[in-house]
């Protein structure tokens, strides 16, 4: 590069023969994506964050709480179930678990990135492995998480009494025990939006684990493939990071 | 089409200085999200608008670990790094707003 780039050129970087964010296409591009699928998320959590006004906070001591119609629930009094220890408050244990997992992945993820640029292909593939995994725990956390929101607490005293008697327990998308109907909704919308990303994350990952595996990259000369899905798994930990923060936290 | 290229490329040695920092940043990250987890176990009540700040400026230091080591940003090119930062900045600066006073909207409507 620096034979071609001539003295008029190193004037300006803009004018063709360099690149002048020192990026490759594909990352740069890798980049702008994940830009746009920021823009996507704080979409969601722009609605979250208009949409809670359309019902008062709860007023009462956290103690005391019990959901209603008539205001906002307050998420730790929701999200206090871990899988084993069913009726134990045990508030945002669970989430804050899910939260290590995730971070943890990030971490093996940027170790991957960094055995690639030495291009230790044994390394790469075993901490890429350790990403997968722990996208996969992720996953199946999210699954029960999912589940028993869907299903309710059973709690004493929680539940809609419906008119032929029954009680209805949980939340789908048009009923909710745990408080106004928008509440399931956008959590249905944002940690499923989220958990969308996390599983194309896993099988983004797992294809370019193959291509390492069969010594793709090592035919190329570098591992950049494994820097950009790095990328997106990271952007995938970040978001969730905000999503921990605004919807279960505040 | 460089096919029957011999895989010549040589392993490097690990680069130990580089690894601890990652170690280091994560360590930060897993001590940041214990912290926010105890103050939303213990903060009273009466505290609320201090504890969501508190909440929001951790979430943003998480975030600026994250981005900064490791999506590796900090070590970009400036024209990079800001053409990521400009936008997000006036984003989460809108969530923030929006999380903030946005019953003022909700009001205005009805």
């Amino acid at each position: 590069m620096a034979s071609i780039a001539s003295s008029e050129r190193v004037k300006n970087i803009w004018k063709g023969g360099v690149s002048p964010m020192r990026v490759s296409y594909g990352k740069l591009m890798m980049w702008f994506f994940l830009l746009s699928d920021a823009l996507t998320f704080s979409g969601l959590l722009i609605t979250y964050g208009l949409l809670r006004y359309s019902k008062p906070a709860y007023q009462g001591a956290v103690d005391a709480f019990v959901p209603s119609q008539e205001y906002w629930p307050v998420p730790e009094k929701i999200f206090d179930a871990i899988p084993f220890f069913h009726g134990v408050h045990l508030p945002l244990v669970f989430v804050a678990f899910m939260t290590f997992v995730l971070i943890l992945s990030s971490v093996t993820m940027v170790l991957a990135v960094e055995a690639g640029s030495r291009n230790d292909k044994k390394t790469v593939l075993k901490w890429m492995l350790w990403t997968i995994i722990g996208g996969l725990t992720f996953l199946s956390c999210q699954a029960w998480e999912w589940t028993h929101f869907i299903n309710g607490s059973g709690k004493e005293g929680w539940g809609i009494l419906l008119d032929n008697g029954a009680l209805f327990t949980g939340a789908n998308l048009h009923m909710n025990e745990y408080g106004p109907q928008l509440f399931a909704d956008l959590f249905f919308f944002i940690t499923g939006f989220h958990g969308t990303h996390v599983l194309s994350g896993v099988v983004i990952n797992l294809i370019i684990f193959y291509q390492v595996a069969v010594g793709k990259m090592e035919k190329r000369g570098h591992y950049e493939m494994v820097e950009k899905v790095g990328l997106y798994w990271h952007f995938v930990d970040l978001v969730w990071v905000f999503v921990f923060t605004f919807y279960y936290l505040i | 089409m460089a096919l029957d290229e011999q895989s010549t490329v040589a392993v490097k040695p690990v680069n130990k200085s580089k690894v601890w920092l990652l170690v280091k940043v994560a360590i930060i990250l897993g001590v940041i999200t214990v912290a926010e987890f105890i103050i939303a176990y213990t903060f009273p009540d009466t505290l609320r608008v201090l504890k969501i700040s508190i909440f929001v400026g951790l979430t943003i230091v998480k975030a600026f670990y994250i981005v900064a080591e490791f999506m590796h940003l900090k070590y970009e090119v400036k024209a990079l790094i800001w053409a990521i930062m400009l936008p997000m900045i006036f984003v989460v600066w809108l969530i923030i707003a929006l999380i903030n006073e946005g019953g003022a909207i909700l009001q205005a409507v009805y």
